[in-house]
């Protein structure tokens, strides 16, 4: 949802950045407001995902230049725990499985984390408990998950879920989903959808990563970027990512690379 | 950090050094072995018809001599520490139950052992809960040994110098006797306490202290038992430990071993298990190794009668600069049978740790199936661990698979739980937690359990 004086969330501004000394960001623009949906779409290999690794902080990163502000503050300064407890919510293309941890306390843990950061009550596990039951239906998440090992032996599409039960829980500001939809089949994914679309409101933003338009069916954004080669070379509204469906990446591509000649 | 996947060739200068200062250093070592021979001797021999048995062993140290590095199963695990010190035996102690407190194991309330500096302390034991025709007690006190003649002392590698060790001393132990059928629902605890330096210790001047606890388990057909094994210390005095268990499994038997090493970070801790399985028994085994500035655990099994099973499940945990070594041997030698074995280390600081894994498959045993993991966890760039798996395969129609694996914390791993608000620290503790959580998982018994989880909580920073 598009409104002019919404507040601004995210601004970047002209951010590069290596991994192991190769340059992979070259150059990323994008501002995102409160209550707007937006999407990166782009070929593999493109950066979509270390774009968003580096918004949550990934230590593996390294920023050469540019800026990021999230809520007027200067991100790039942030551990990574202070920008997740600030607001930022990166849902992982591949979550982690950590046997031994049970799915409840880790979400409690990661709950009263922020509660705490932000000056607020911090819950017990009786409370905590009645706030997770509410939040599970948001994921049609079976309570069973609670009480096992965070994503230990989840099948694909449940590993998502739960990524989202997470972001629903956290509340964030920013909610960044990579490639949520990929290894999704079609009954997971509108369930995932919708979970999404129920956590979007006017004071918080959603930017999608995926490499397919699939999900931009059932999640519309209000804008539509094309990353390539380490940074946006064309942005449009929904409409560009079903023109991307039906004719690829390859006259995006082209039309960026006449322009930059 | 330091990796050892494979054996290397020794040191050659080191053992030309060796070689110039043998006399002085071999003579340290002799007189070493001499005190500890010396101070087992002395220990009272409750019944004549040990006294053999000691006399025999008493001769098997006398024809060895005290390991050094030089000795290949012991080229990680330096004993020199051990031999400046003045041993002595320990004195009377006046433990009390609720010095006890943290240890007792509210699931075996009334079926628990416990054992002070070696000697069976009956205050401080529990036995209500076990049934009458179950055979449990200490050694001194049994009214008809003669039939344990053919099990004390009887497993293979009994005359290995740190058995041999402690039979040469026998006079307490801890020894469970299953007649057929049994199956005994509590879980007995056998609680070993070792005083060193103990304020509570009557003894005055607080000098180094030699203990040698033994237990021996002998299962009849079809019986089953679940046994924890325990080693803790109170005080923090420097203190020797040299353990003995012995379990035998008749047919069909079942037994479910914890093996708990917590002393203090002062003492020197050397363990061994022999575990003998007859035909169609199943022996699972946990051995959890966490405490001592040095510890040094064989565990040995014997499958003796075929379609046996042997699942070993293992846990060294340790920092600062301790030593912790793990020498486990499986000998398969009836057809059919199965082993499975996770050893999982977690080191820290300076520490290092050792896992030499031997699996022996003779001819005879066809058809096994034999599986062995290490995995290994260093958390600092000091920390190191030896591992060397050592299979030995003669039997031409069998499965036997190896590996060892050794890593750090993943950056990914803690990014992640950072990306949800968790700091660095405390996700690096949940992280150790989880690669340990494997293994405790494995315990039977739920106190025991959350005790442990809290101690790995709480050693991880
Ligand atoms: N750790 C790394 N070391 C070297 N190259 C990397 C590393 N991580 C990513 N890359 C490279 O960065 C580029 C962008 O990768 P990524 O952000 O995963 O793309 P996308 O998510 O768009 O598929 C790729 O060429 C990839 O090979
Ligand atoms: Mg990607």
């Amino acid at each position: 949802m598009i409104s002019e004086n919404s507040p601004i969330i995210l601004s970047v501004n002209d951010l590069t950045a290596n991994v192991d000394g190769t340059q992979i960001l070259k150059g990323m623009n994008l501002e995102i407001k409160a209550g707007e949906i937006h999407a990166i779409m782009g070929p593999n290999g493109s950066g979509k995902s270390t774009f968003s690794k580096i918004l949550a902080g990934h230590p593996a990163y390294e920023v050469t230049g540019g800026e990021v502000s999230f809520l007027g503050q200067n991100l790039l300064e942030l551990e990574p725990e202070d920008r997740a407890r600030s607001g930022v919510f990166l849902a992982f293309q591949y979550p982690l499985e950590i046997p031994g941890v049970s799915n409840l306390d880790f979400l409690r843990v990661a709950y009263n984390s922020r509660q705490k950061h932000q000056g607020l009550e911090e819950l017990d596990a009786f409370d905590f408990d009645e706030l997770v039951q509410q939040k599970l239906d948001v994921v049609k998440m079976d309570a069973a998950f609670l009480h096992r090992s965070v994503n230990e032996g989840f099948s694909g599409g449940e590993k998502k879920r739960n990524e989202i039960l997470q972001m629903a829980l956290l509340e964030p500001k920013l909610g960044i989903l990579d490639e949520t939809d990929s290894g999704l089949d079609i009954d997971a994914l509108k369930i995932v959808a919708d979970g999404v679309n129920q956590l979007s409101n006017p004071d918080n933003a959603t930017l999608m990563i995926t490499h397919y338009q699939r999900l931009l069916n059932y999640v519309v954004p209000d804008y539509v970027h094309v990353m390539a080669n380490g940074r946006i070379i064309r942005s449009g509204t929904k409409d560009l990512a079903l023109e991307l469906e039906e004719r690829g990446y390859d006259w995006v591509l082209d039309e960026a690379a006449a322009g930059v000649a | 950090m330091s990796i050892q996947v494979s054996p290397t060739l020794p040191d050659v200068e080191s053992e030309i050094r060796s070689e110039l200062g043998l006399s002085g250093s071999a003579q340290k070592r002799q007189a070493c072995l001499s005190r500890l021979l010396e101070l087992a001797i002395a220990s009272p021999s409750p019944a004549s018809w040990l006294q053999s048995l000691r006399d025999r062993a008493t001769a098997q140290v006398q024809s060895q001599s005290f390991p050094s590095n030089r000795n290949e199963g012991w080229r990680f695990t330096d004993l020199s520490d051990l031999l400046g010190i003045e041993f002595a035996a320990a004195a009377n102690s006046s433990v009390q139950l609720a010095d006890l407190a943290a240890y007792v194991l509210p699931e075996a309330e009334h079926s628990r052992l416990v054992f002070v500096d070696g000697v069976y302390a009956p205050h401080l034991s529990a036995l209500s809960h076990l049934p009458a025709t179950l055979q449990v007690g200490n050694l001194a006190a049994l009214a008809e040994p003669d039939e344990l003649l053919s099990y004390l002392a009887q497993q293979s590698g009994a005359d290995e110098l740190f058995t041999a060790l402690n039979t040469a001393g026998l006079s307490d132990a801890a020894v469970i006797v299953l007649p057929k059928q049994l199956v005994v629902d509590p879980p007995i605890h056998l609680l070993f306490v070792a005083t060193g330096g103990d304020p509570r210790s009557a003894q005055a001047d607080q000098r180094p202290t030699l203990t040698q606890p033994r237990c021996l388990v002998v299962a009849g057909v079809n019986s089953a038992l679940t046994l924890i094994e325990d080693y803790v210390t109170l005080g923090s005095g420097v203190c020797l430990t040299n353990a003995v268990t012995e379990i035998w499994l008749a047919e069909n038997v079942q037994v479910n071993h914890t093996r708990v090493q917590r002393d203090s970070l002062a003492a020197f801790h050397i363990g061994k298990t022999a575990v003998s399985q007859a035909r169609s028994s199943r022996y699972i085994g946990n051995a959890l190794s966490f405490g001592a500035a040095l510890s040094r655990h064989h565990l040995e099994i014997y499958q003796t009668g075929e379609q046996t099973e042997t699942t070993l499940n293992g846990l060294t945990m340790i920092a600062g600069t301790q030593v912790g070594d793990l020498h486990s041997a499986i000998a398969l030698t009836q057809p059919y049978g199965t082993t499975r074995q996770l050893q999982k280390c977690i080191v820290g600081d300076r520490a290092h740790a050792i896992f030499n894994g031997k699996v022996l498959v003779p001819r005879a045993a066809q058809l096994t199936d034999a599986g062995q993991l290490n995995r290994t966890l260093l958390l600092s760039p000091k920390a190191r661990v030896d591992t060397k798996p050592q299979l030995e395969i003669v039997a031409d129609n069998v499965k036997c698979t190896h590996g060892a694996t050794v890593g750090q914390l993943e950056a990914d791993e803690v990014f992640y739980l950072q990306s949800r608000g968790i700091d660095a620290a405390s996700a690096r503790r949940l992280l150790v937690y989880a690669f340990a959580y494997e293994i405790i998982d494995q315990i039977a018994i739920a106190s025991l359990k959350q005790t442990l989880c809290q101690f790995i909580t709480s050693h991880t920073d």
